[in-house]
């Protein structure tokens, strides 16, 4: 069994987001560019499958502009064994739609028995482009998965629900599971990881050659806007004398100017 | 003149919190859109879900009734098989755990588009535009619609319940046609407490790295008895090992939305105070006066946390009791 795993480039989490002049988008002046943090979760379960010879080989997709294919390259220098970069230069923010159809396209004629990534993409924050390509691809998805087990072509995995409860999803392959925080601690990419990632094999496609377009997308992004800022309220400093005091009096406010007790 | 659905999510056979919000936004869609709410329900025992549904706006109520658990693909095919026949043009779902696994799924089979956990909305004659934070709430964007029926999972907490008015949904039944999924829930294994998700929780009581240890946590739940909070936890304290990831509030855990949230011993990182911010009232405690999170909090206390919370529970007590 092969293992497929999608991947995204984002903004770093530190990223403090500002927007264009027009509010048409974010200012990407000086933002740091990182593999998304729960497709790092993907990838390295994906290794760790590979490591216990349950699956062949590892490959790593993105569909994304130029500077996607750091992203690849970490990826590969993590030890995912290929890539391919589905790259355009006006697919970033596209809507998931699209995305998940580029990738439909991209997988056609691969050889796979498991589709990783994470759960969402810190950027967008969409958390929906996985379960598209699963509906298109008819297969079986699990999403926000904390445990996985593959037994053959058995896949076994923990769905985490509402309130610390989970779901075990169990289903044949090929399925997409989608990773979440507390799957695994991905590894970093070794010193001989990053040298040997750059001679990888990573293979480059249009967006026309999968078959998709930004045309195609079902939904259209209008303003950008920046939350109010909150503004500081009111601090109670003092000793651990009249701490007694000053508890009382949050309290107080909490009921009387808050209401919220 | 297009109808809105709402997918009625349910706890057994009780309507969750999230159901009466989508009702309460979509009477509203549905007049400007000069249509009707409708609802769907899947479950056992829902015979009844009219009278519950009716005086929140809902005119007429799908339910496909006799299906035990959740099944993604099943669930998709019952609300998609619904959807091409009604024709609905707004579709609401919770943004929950159900709603964010099911919904682009229903879209895709539908051909419609979809926005994620959006936090409101408006209308643009009669065309619904959805409002939704990206970046884990460091920025918003507006979601406009170019493919029918328009999809949106929308977060809880954030929609007002309208007060309920009189009558009852007409019940119509709806095939229980879960088609031929390949994937299916074999186990469903309990949290470890009986409280509200932290995305759907009206309190919140968080620690942080200032908790020093799993076992402090006690203090923390202690006050969140008291108030009816769930407790939650910065991403310091889950690495750290003193809380369960489940419980992680921010960029990499939940983002929520309550009326109360209290911070404490949490400094306020970027991606912490993105998950939080748009809490009604945060209270802080920290002893670091210069710690971010006072840069945000309705109320700070500068204090050892250890000092403080027991004496903050006392106190609610008293006020509560008074």
């Amino acid at each position: 069994m092969n293992i497929v795993v999608l991947c995204k480039q984002v903004p770093d989490t530190e990223t403090k987001i500002k927007l264009l002049g027009d509010s048409s988008g974010i200012d990407v002046e000086g933002i740091k560019w990182v593999l998304n943090v729960y497709d790092e979760f993907a990838v390295e379960e994906a290794l760790k499958i590979k490591e216990a010879g349950k699956a062949a080989k590892v490959t790593v997709l993105s569909i994304g502009p130029k500077r996607a294919e750091e992203a690849l390259r970490t990826a590969l220098a993590m030890g995912a064994d290929d890539a391919i970069h589905v790259e355009d230069a006006g697919i970033y923010g596209a809507d998931a739609f699209v995305v998940a159809k580029a990738m439909l396209g991209a997988l056609k004629g691969l050889d796979y028995g498991l589709i990783l990534c994470g759960k969402q993409a810190v950027d967008d924050d969409m958390a929906a482009a996985p379960q598209m390509l699963a509906e298109m691809l008819g297969i079986g998805q699990v999403t926000v998965v904390s445990k996985v087990e593959i037994d053959g072509t058995k896949i076994r995995a923990h769905r985490d629900i509402e309130g610390g409860a989970k779901e075990v999803i169990e289903g044949q392959a090929p399925m997409i599971l989608t990773a979440t925080k507390g799957l695994n601690e991905p590894r970093y990419a070794s010193l001989p990881g990053i040298m040997k990632a750059k001679r990888k094999p990573l293979a480059k496609k249009t967006l026309a050659d999968v078959g998709a377009s930004v045309a195609d997308a079902k939904t259209k992004i209008g303003a950008w806007t920046l939350p109010p800022t909150r503004q500081a309220g009111k601090v109670f400093k003092g000793t651990a004398d009249d701490l007694a005091q000053r508890v009382a009096q949050v309290t107080k406010l909490l009921r009387d100017e808050a209401k919220v007790l | 003149m297009s109808n809105v659905l709402v997918f009625a999510e349910l706890r057994g056979t009780e309507p969750k919190k999230i159901t009466f919000e989508m009702l309460s936004a979509a009477k509203k869609i549905a007049a400007a859109s000069g249509g009707k709410v409708v609802a769907a329900a899947i479950g056992k025992g829902l015979a009844g879900l009219g009278a519950k549904l009716g005086p929140y706006g809902a005119a007429k109520v799908y339910i496909a009734d006799g299906v035990e658990k959740y099944n993604t693909e099943g669930y998709a095919n019952i609300l998609a098989n619904l959807i091409k026949a009604e024709a609905p043009g707004v579709v609401l779902i919770g943004a929950t755990a159900t709603g964010k696994d099911l919904a682009p799924r229903v879209a895709v089979k539908t051909g419609g588009g979809l926005a994620s956990d959006i936090i409101g909305y408006r209308m643009d004659g009669a065309n619904f535009v959805a409002k939704r934070p990206v970046f884990a709430g460091k920025a918003f964007v507006e979601v406009s619609f170019v493919a029918a029926p328009a999809f949106a999972t929308v977060r809880p907490n954030t929609m007002p319940v309208d007060e309920p008015g009189a009558g009852a949904a007409e019940e119509a039944a709806l095939a229980a046609d879960l088609g031929a999924p390949k994937a299916q829930v074999v186990e469903v294994i309990a949290g470890k407490s009986g409280k509200l998700d932290l995305t759907e929780a009206d309190r919140i009581v968080s620690g942080g790295r200032g908790m020093k240890d799993r076992a402090n946590f006690k203090i923390l739940e202690d006050l969140a008895d008291v108030i009816g909070a769930t407790v939650g936890a910065s991403r310091a304290a889950v690495d750290a090992g003193y809380a369960d990831q489940a419980q992680q509030v921010g960029q990499t855990g939940k983002v929520v939305n309550p009326t109360l949230y209290v911070a404490c011993g949490i400094s306020g990182a970027i991606q912490h105070l993105a998950g939080m911010r748009t809490s009604k009232v945060i209270v802080a405690i920290n002893k670091d006066p210069e710690a971010p999170i006072f840069q945000v909090a309705d109320y700070g206390l500068v204090a050892d946390l250890f000092d403080a919370v027991p004496i903050f529970t006392t106190e609610v007590k008293k006020l509560l009791a008074s």
